[in-house]
């Protein structure tokens, strides 16, 4: 339906006043920042409304426009506002160099039903606005916390230095301190010791269950699933005390071997959901195959059903080992000093020492975690593609 | 037998017996309808000559078999390291061995005294007080006795801690100077050694024997032999009290008998005043209701105390209304993870909806903007919000700069319920989004258009049409947050401050801070009663098997 809606120039009465307003809305913003809020909405109203008309009916050009624009409101915000004011005035620019000429030329209707009323095509792109924002709320604390982390200051703030894009208001310092505190090397030691293990007694034990339970007739299916999901259902803080209590009781408690048992048990669900999901589309005719042709057992498991199974069990063990390396209730309690993890540390730095070398840590943490999600979405195409249930 | 499947040997990896046992028992029935008598009259056979149905059986049999044995490594793994603790905790909140182990003497001879007289026991009960604290003392038992029963009745800690400095110095050493005056014998430990061996004896003095017995132990544990210790005023005591009550008859040794017609002229001793001058308060009811109150080894206890109840020797009672903090906290949780699951929905659905109804590709693009705080650690995500909530963060800075706030009045968005509930729903979105997203892809974009072609407006079309559908969706993702988050710690722990904690956050405290395990495993065992309900419902609305992940 996208290319059926006729497009059409709108008249000056819509976009001038529509882009006027927007231009209001910036100009608030721009005005609250340097003193008047009202002055700034006039202000930015009339000057909007003026290019508006100016660029429609003098220029007529959608690139030169946006170029113009661009131009012109660097120079105005580096001005006002100096190096940031620049980058932001650039930003400006060209939307409004875009925006204007989208109202314009009608382009905003192009992708629309032709029958909406003009509230409907309103109401279409205000629900896009929110859900932009709702994103926005998603993603934003997470891109916060990237440029703080190069803060040269002890704060957890933007200083002015890094507002004015000084590059003396940013250093490395808070990266060279996570690599050289003993504290923070430490923790990433037990990490690294701890989640490993606990991810390959999981992935191990958590496969051959799965296999198990995707078999046809399995007595009692439902209660042992229902138990061996339950770590991921139980609240950890319960799961916590329940393995305090109990460690301490056989004297695993303060131990690494009792943090690994715990991580590993935590684990387990995520291991046996993405493996039965992967042998839902498991071929059973394969295995019946290979045992046809004389293999045993245990070579059809290597040789046949692994190699199909593997993209579920790597994405499981994904999660297991994301699971054991962010876990801090059960560490907090199950462990001792000697098995503080980075999540550990993390959580004594926020509620003790504050130091925005945790904000280093956390982009560093980031970092892992965008790669490992893109291992993950790489292994579930794979799959998919090898089940046959995508095409390409 | 042509059409028969599987007639030869089981292999392991046979497909599916069950069916071939349909098959088979189908062919069976036909057989007999149509050949009567014929050569296919009896059981149809295997070709190792086994009746096929049995052969059948076998290897179904067999498949289950290798099923559990597959699962059985792990099904044992969790119940070790998961359930087994589950379990251990689940024991903990209606534990309360402690008084009966530390005070067995006490709480027998305290089982005919009535709470409701308003007088003290009587003197036996202090004389049986005298001999377990002795022995609590002697172990270092008696300080955590006092701990336990401190939860029910404050004071009683320091009652236990005072008493048990003084309980040495108690004027008993009356009985020993009167007893060992008749006979020296009594003084050395060898006598006491051959005494205790024989049961004459010991019939003859049963509280004694009991007393001697831990005695005895607990010279075990400490690594030394009753035979070269000396011994205590506390056994010349119970020895003394023995020979009053039974005198001595059935004795086997001679030194007891003399003792017995000697004890009439003793100079006593009145234990219940020796303890009153330790303490006052053991003349106090209230105490000895306490103890008689929390006597048997299972109690509920920690469970009443959760609720904002007390057991006292009068029965079950509201806490006073200054100690009553459980109860608020329950609803506090409750209220914030409501709070925090209609936030979700409200902030979660929209996009649910743009995701579906956008290009694949569009929509993949955008769902790595959810996928990514989901994949994110927590901790992360929550300092992200200490930085952006703080007075000095980021929002309020953002807001100062803009003029909106003035900078000696910042708002105060953390350490309180509003931080707690942003963070939260931050965190929990993905949760929200992603079932509601995989409930919406599946609702069909031509129901709107047939609902609005027939003359519904916008709204009605999506009150009457789309929502209804996607129900279920809203039904998955608002359980499965409001479980995550009526038990979070960390986040509340973090950005909560005092008024922004949650019914966990008061767990971890009595386990790391307070050290009243009981009764943080009884706070424990109603957050795993209510989640375990709402896991139930969930489980019969979506099914345990539907959880995906990603």
């Amino acid at each position: 339906m996208a290319a059926l809606t006729p497009i059409y120039r709108t008249p000056v009465t819509f976009y001038v006043p529509v882009v006027a307003a927007a231009g209001a809305l910036a100009g608030l913003f721009v005005g609250t920042a340097q003193g008047s809020g009202l002055l700034g909405i006039v202000a930015g109203a009339a000057l909007m409304a003026a290019l508006a008309l100016a660029v429609t009916r003098v220029i007529e050009s959608e690139k030169a426009t946006r170029w113009g624009m661009a131009a012109l409101f660097v120079a105005g915000g580096w001005l006002i506002g100096g190096a940031p004011g620049l980058i932001l005035g650039a930003g400006f620019g060209w939307f409004f160099g875009w925006f204007t000429f989208w109202l314009y030329e009608g382009r905003y209707r192009a992708k629309l039903p032709t029958y909406l009323t003009p509230g409907q095509v309103l109401w279409h792109f205000t629900f896009r606005v929110i859900c932009g924002a709702i994103l926005v709320f998603l993603i934003t604390p997470i891109l916060v916390v990237m440029p703080l982390s190069f803060n040269a200051e002890n704060f957890f703030t933007f200083t002015p230095e890094m507002l004015r894009l000084d590059p003396a208001g940013y250093s490395l310092k808070h990266y060279r301190d996570f690599f050289t505190n003993d504290d923070w090397q430490q923790a990433l030691r037990n990490s690294v010791m701890i989640a490993p293990v606990a991810t390959l007694l999981s992935v191990s034990f958590g496969t051959l269950a799965a296999i198990g339970l995707s078999a046809e007739h399995v007595p009692f299916r439902r209660p042992i699933m229902a138990i061996l999901i339950s770590p991921m259902i139980v609240p950890l803080i319960i799961s916590a005390a329940g393995m305090y209590f109990f460690y301490s009781r056989i004297g695993l408690q303060g131990t690494y071997f009792g943090v690994v048992l715990a991580h590993a048990a935590l684990g387990i669900p995520f291991v046996i959901i993405t493996v039965t999901a992967t042998l839902v589309g498991f071929d059973r005719s394969l295995t019946r195959a290979a045992a046809n042709m004389g293999a045993d057992p245990v070579t059809t498991f290597f040789r046949v059903q692994m190699p199909l199974i593997l993209p579920g069990v790597i994405s499981g063990g994904l999660f297991a080992f994301i699971t054991s390396f962010d876990e801090v209730v059960v560490v907090l309690f199950v462990g001792s000093a000697g098995q503080k993890t980075l999540p550990w540390q993390m959580f004594t730095g926020l509620r003790e020492q504050i130091s925005p070398t945790i904000l280093a840590v956390a982009t560093i943490l980031v970092g892992i975690s965008i790669c490992l999600l893109t291992v993950v979405e790489m292994l579930r195409r794979r799959s998919e593609r090898l089940r046959g249930m995508s095409p390409g | 037998m042509s059409d028969l499947k599987s007639t030869g040997p089981q292999t392991a990896d046979a497909p599916t017996p069950e069916d071939a046992l349909h098959e088979a028992a189908a062919y069976a029935a036909r057989e007999q309808v149509h050949a009567p008598g014929g050569p296919a009259d009896g059981p149809v056979l295997a070709a190792d000559g086994t009746p096929l149905k049995r052969s059948l059986n076998r290897a179904l049999r067999r498949q289950k078999m290798r099923a559990l044995a597959l699962i059985a490594p792990l099904l044992i793994f969790v119940l070790l390291t998961f359930i087994a603790p589950i379990a251990d905790m689940l024991f903990r909140s209606v534990e309360n061995q402690i008084v009966s182990e530390t005070l067995p003497e006490t709480v027998v001879a305290l089982a005919d005294w009535d709470s409701e007289a308003g007088a003290p026991p009587a003197e036996p009960v202090f004389a049986a007080l005298y001999v377990d604290l002795f022995f609590a003392e002697a172990q270092k038992l008696h300080t955590r006795l006092g701990t336990r029963l401190n939860y029910e009745k404050t004071g009683v800690s320091s009652l236990f801690r005072k008493t048990g400095r003084r309980v040495g110095r108690f004027d008993t050493d009356t009985y020993t100077d009167q007893i060992t005056a008749l006979d020296p014998g009594w003084a050395e430990p060898a006598t006491w050694v051959a005494m205790m061996q024989n049961n004459g004896n010991r019939a003859a003095l049963p509280l004694t024997a009991r007393a001697w017995d831990r005695w005895t132990a607990y010279l075990a544990s400490e690594g030394d032999d009753p035979a070269k210790e000396d011994i205590e005023d506390v056994l010349f005591t119970t020895l003394y009290l023995d020979l009053v009550a039974t005198g001595g008859s059935g004795a086997a040794d001679a030194r007891i008998a003399q003792a017995a017609a000697a004890v009439g002229g003793f100079e006593t001793v009145t234990l219940s005043e020796q303890f009153a001058a330790a303490d006052k308060d053991w003349l106090d009811p209230e105490v000895w209701g306490t103890i008689k109150a929390f006597a048997p080894n299972y109690t509920a206890g920690y469970f009443l105390n959760s609720v904002d109840m007390q057991k006292t020797p009068h029965g079950i009672e509201a806490r006073p209304e200054n100690q009553q903090i459980y109860m608020m906290l329950f609803k506090r949780t409750i209220f914030m993870s409501i709070m925090i699951t209609l936030s979700c929905i409200l902030l979660g659905y929209p996009v649910a909806w743009i995701l579906a109804n956008l290009p694949t590709r569009t929509a993949n693009l955008l769902m790595i903007l959810v996928l990514l705080p989901f994949w994110t650690s927590l901790l992360v995500r929550t300092s992200a919000w200490k930085v952006m909530l703080q007075q000095q963060g980021v929002i309020n800075d953002t807001l100062v700069w803009l003029g909106i706030v003035a900078d000696d009045s910042r708002l105060v968005m953390i350490n309180n319920q509003f931080g707690t509930i942003v963070a939260m729903t931050h965190i929990l979105l993905p949760f929200m989004i992603l079932p509601l997203y995989s409930v919406m892809q599946t609702i069909q974009p031509t129901y709107l258009r047939a609902a609005k072609s027939l003359g519904a407006t916008n709204w009605t079309a999506f009150w009457r049409v789309y929502f209804p559908q996607s129900v279920p969706g809203i039904g998955a993702g608002s359980i499965l947050v409001f479980i995550l988050s009526i038990g979070y710690y960390i986040t509340p722990e973090i950005v909560g401050g005092t008024t922004g904690t949650f019914i966990s956050n008061r767990i971890a405290y009595h386990i790391s801070s307070s050290l009243n395990w009981g009764l943080a495993a009884a706070l424990g065992s109603i957050l795993l009663a209510v989640v375990m309900l709402l896991y139930w419902v969930y489980d019969k609305i979506v099914g345990i098997d539907n959880v995906k992940l990603g």
